[in-house]
């Protein structure tokens, strides 16, 4: 059942949960997440592998595979729940309104399809135009991405390409429709730190022209810090803390968040050695009973192992919001 | 491209050669060259004879190139049974057993490939694991013992086919054709499948791993974030990536399927070449065995050339580099 | 998309009790394979035990009598005597006592040839690896050689030569064989000989021979192994086609696959028995080794491992 609401957000998250069926039990990968984010606004998901920022990211665009599937919660966009919608409705979607960007861009595209298949196909699948149009469409989208002769580029094959060539191609593919979101699940981090930062640029450029909503997915907070407007940060499946970027960057409650701060190398602290959270993330099928983080938490107290907190606003700033029952600044 | 395209004829030549080298040593080291191509019901001053008309007596580096030179001009001796050219014997045979081997290919890949994109789609459906029960069953059947029973079942029991034989021909182009008419196609029918029931497991198999390969890999999901639609993900992007090996594979497996038609052949009583080398060798008909030996060896280096260069043509990774 | 699930610290515990305990828990997981595994043991056993669970030895002409050829299955012996469960054939042998017999025969010639072409094979291909680039370039380019051949070709190549018997088609399968086992072990080694162990023997000193054979080749035997499970079936089915084409076992010493063959020309009158219990037997042993195989193959896959 579809449920229309006239919110101002273009996406809103509600208590989402994905899981996954393993021989071992049911991985629950993403539990009770909830976010929301406005048109032309930038969220940045951060966390570290396996903590189901990626996962959030799929469920969103509805692309979880079995033995995986969204257990509950809405994901509602323009007001539409997509956990609702029927295949074919999702597929208009997607591709169109909502796309997708990826991390590696060597896998993205098919090694063996040239270039301007990859890119018409996708123009294809949601306007009736005839080829040259759709030719057309796909090298105006990579000059808009600042690649030069691009027709020389849609003749080739991807693997003819260098890395942050295949991301553009990746990019300008997303770009195609002129979406409302675009999520880009770590787009920059198998590249090399020179073309990050170019594309890292171009990505904002386009998103200030075109009032595109983005969703930005990394384990690397120096990147997002930049880049978005909010920020979430999720571990072990769960988002720990939420809230405006220089609120939770500068004012970080979850010592999580802390540790990830403080483990940046940063000019500051030249010399020193680099500051590392102790202990590994937990295996989704071992999960401790209560707060995920309470093992390698340096002020964890008897509460923290048996019960699970809530994610709470604080008093005095109700945009950032917690998940812990000890919330403050550093130690 | 065409540099690398001489190198690989170069190499398949070389590996002709090193059969004629081998078969030579066959003839002329183990046992005793005269019986081998002279036959045995001759008398003594016939045998001399005929020993000093085939070079027998010359050295051995001068008869091998003497083999040579009459390979290659096609003369590989004449059968003591057929008392014919032994080559234009077996290539008299061959289109039959060309038919015979290409005609299960086709089942199997019309049977296996779909059923394996289904199975390597779907690997948690019962069907699926049904099918791959069968497959494993469809490789441990021993193929002579499955002719028998389907002669026993359709031949005997049902009489729906013939157990034997070719059935009528169609000439074209000089050759005899039996899938062009109805009786022929009949007398294909279980042979045929007999020959295919194996290549249908491997194909079914080898696409289904193909298929899990290639499913999982990342332009899949981006190839459906773009909105595809799933039957397009699925031929455009699934099957093109999975079916460029599996060519190469059903390339080399024409070679096997010729082969192993010696088997099906012999049961069948198909006029194959097939049968032809089976019977020579059962009666020491040994020029037809050298025949079939180097004709089979052209065909397999040959067909094996083609099926490099395919793979050359159709993966683009594999073409690129080469050019470059 | 990737999900890690990181490990928490473990303990090392003894590495032989633990690999081969797995294996085994990871064998015995899949039902087909462990039936396929009974199955095949009570095959083995019975072509071990004929000679006492035969009701006749039917190589031996004296026990045969061709009065009582081609009874039916369950039929009495014209003395009254015996039953013959499974029918007799053509000359009047008790299938059943053949097929135990023909068993033994299968069962050797492929459990034999294997491991005879796996030890050869194996060093061939240790030696390709330790060998340097040359010698390994050669023996690689004789082995692809070999494996582009299909092996019915080679067979009958081998066997028109050099005449039939068993021990010739043993010598066949040999000749075949040993280039599978020679690239699978060649490709072991030269992964194992990157491991960081394979460094620390070197630099205590060990020679090259004992590194091989002490410590590379344990680590080849899981591939080696699936190799050996499918071979045998191989072998088993191309001893069986020999036969059944005439060039394999002597007429008077049956195996299954020459059982098949005489029983052909009898289907047409319908006494389907001859070749077709003969051929079960064939199947069910086939099938049961390639399930082990395939099972085997799975357990030691390393992508498949969790």
């Amino acid at each position: 059942m579809t449920v229309f609401s006239h919110e101002p957000y273009l996406l809103e998250v509600r208590d989402l949960c994905t899981g996954f069926d393993t021989r071992e039990g049911e991985l629950r990968a993403v539990e009770g997440v909830s976010l929301t984010l406005g048109r032309g606004k930038v969220l940045g998901i951060v966390g570290e592998s396996g903590s189901g920022k990626s996962v959030t990211g799929f469920s969103i665009m509805g692309l979880i595979d079995p033995p995986g599937r969204i257990t509950s919660g809405q994901v509602l966009f323009k007001g539409l729940d997509l956990t609702q919608l029927p295949p074919p409705a999702l597929r208009a979607l997607r591709g169109d309104r909502i796309t997708m960007i990826f991390q590696d861009p060597s896998g993205t595209l098919n090694p063996v399809l040239r270039v301007d298949v990859q890119m018409t196909e996708a123009v294809h699948a949601h306007r009736k135009v005839s080829k040259e149009q759709a030719r057309k469409l796909a090298s105006d989208a990579l000059s808009l991405m600042g690649i030069s002769s691009p027709d020389e580029r849609l003749r080739a094959y991807p693997h003819q390409l260098s890395g942050g060539m295949r991301q553009r191609v990746a990019i300008a593919i997303a770009m195609l429709h002129g979406p409302d979101l675009i999520i880009a699940d770590e787009p920059t981090t198998a590249l090399d730190v020179s073309i990050q930062a170019q594309i890292l640029s171009e990505v904002q450029k386009l998103v200030h022209e075109r009032g595109t909503s983005l969703i930005w997915i990394s384990h690397d907070l120096s990147v997002v810090a930049g880049l978005a407007d909010d920020i979430a940060v999720m571990y072990a499946g769960r988002i720990v803390e939420y809230g405006p970027v220089d609120d939770v960057l500068d004012r970080p409650q979850h010592p999580y968040t802390q540790g990830l701060i403080g483990s940046l190398p940063s000019a500051n602290r030249r010399g020193q050695r680099l500051r590392q959270i102790p202990g590994m993330a937990p295996s989704f099928l071992k999960m401790p009973s209560g707060c995920a983080f309470a093992p390698r938490c340096g002020r964890a107290q008897a509460t923290c192992s048996e019960q699970m907190p809530q994610l709470a606003p604080l008093c005095d700033q109700p945009s950032h919001s917690v998940r812990c029952f000890y919330p403050g600044a550093a130690a | 491209m065409t540099g690398w395209l001489l190198g690989r004829i170069g190499q398949a030549m070389l590996v002709v050669v090193a059969m004629t080298l081998i078969v030579f040593m066959g003839l002329h080291v183990i046992g005793n060259p005269a019986d081998i191509l002279i036959g045995e019901d001759l008398n003594q001053q016939e045998r001399l004879a005929a020993i000093a008309r085939l070079g027998l007596d010359q050295p051995l580096w001068q008869q091998y190139i003497t083999f040579v030179e009459g390979a290659a001009r096609g003369n590989l001796g004449k059968s003591f049974v057929y008392q014919e050219d032994a080559l234009r014997l077996i290539l008299q045979k061959l289109p039959a057993t060309l038919e015979l081997a290409v005609s299960a290919l086709m089942m199997a890949v019309l049977v296996g490939v779909p059923l394996g994109l289904y199975a390597g789609m779907k690997p948690e459906h019962i069907f699926s694991k049904a099918l791959m029960a069968a497959s494993i069953a469809g490789f441990s059947l021993p193929a002579f013992w499955v002719a028998l029973m389907l002669i026993m079942v359709f031949s005997v029991q049902l009489g729906w086919l013939p157990a034997s034989g070719r059935g009528d021909t169609v000439t074209v182009w000089g050759i005899p054709w039996s899938w062009l008419t109805l009786d022929g196609l009949h007398h294909l029918l279980m042979p045929a499948f007999n020959l295919a029931l194996f290549k249908i497991s491997l194909v079914m198999r080898l696409t289904r791993a193909g298929v899990r390969e290639v499913l999982p890999q990342d332009f899949v999901k981006f190839a459906r974030a773009k909105g595809l639609s799933p039957q397009r993900v699925m031929w455009a992007h699934v099957m093109r990536n999975t079916l460029i090996p599996l060519v190469t594979v059903l390339g080399l497996e024409l070679g096997s399927t010729i082969a192993y038609a010696v088997v099906t052949e012999s049961i069948f009583a198909w006029p194959g070449a097939g049968r032809l080398i089976l019977d020579s060798i059962n009666s020491l008909d040994r020029p037809v065995v050298v025949a079939y030996l180097m004709v089979v060896v052209v065909l397999f280096v040959t067909i094996n050339l083609v099926v490099d260069v395919l793979y050359h043509l159709l993966d683009p990774r594999v073409r690129l580099e080469t050019t470059e | 998309m990737s999900i890690k699930t990181e490990q928490t610290s473990k303990t090392a515990p003894s590495r032989e009790h633990t690999i081969w305990w797995r294996v085994g828990q990871d064998f015995l997981a899949s039902r087909p394979a462990s039936v396929a595994l009974g199955v095949l043991a009570l095959i083995v056993l019975a072509a071990l035990l004929a000679p006492w669970i035969a009701i006749q030895n039917p190589y031996d002409l004296m026990q045969i009598d061709v009065l009582d050829a081609r009874l039916r299955p369950g039929s009495l012996s014209s003395e009254g005597s015996r039953t013959y469960w499974l029918g007799t054939d053509g000359q009047g042998r008790d299938l059943y006592s053949a097929i135990v017999y023909g068993l033994r025969i299968s069962m050797a010639v492929g459990i034999g040839s294997a491991v005879i072409a796996g030890v050869i094979g194996t060093l061939v291909g240790l030696l390709a690896a330790y060998a340097g680039a040359s010698v390994d370039a050669a023996l690689m380019r004789l082995v692809d050689l070999l494996l582009s051949f299909p092996t019915i070709l080679m067979a009958l190549m081998i066997l028109a030569w050099m005449g039939k018997g068993v021990g010739n088609v043993v010598l066949t399968l040999v000749l075949i064989e040993w280039s599978y086992y020679a690239r699978t072990a060649r490709g072991q080694a030269l992964v194992e000989a990157r491991r960081d162990y394979v460094e620390a023997a070197r630099g205590q000193g060990l020679s090259s021979w004992r590194i091989a054979v002490g410590h590379v080749l344990p680590n080849c035997l899981p591939p080696l192994m699936v190799i050996a499970a499918l071979q045998v079936a191989r072998a088993i089915t191309l001893e069986a086609t020999l036969s059944f084409l005439g060039l394999g076992v002597p007429i008077t010493e049956p195996s299954l696959g020459l059982l098949i063959s005489n029983g052909y020309q009898y289907m047409l009158s319908n006494e389907y028995w001859i070749s077709f219990f003969p051929g079960i037997a064939l199947l069910a042993t086939i099938m049961a080794i390639n399930l082990v195989g395939d099972q085997l193959r799975d357990v030691f896959n390393p992508r498949l491992q969790r």
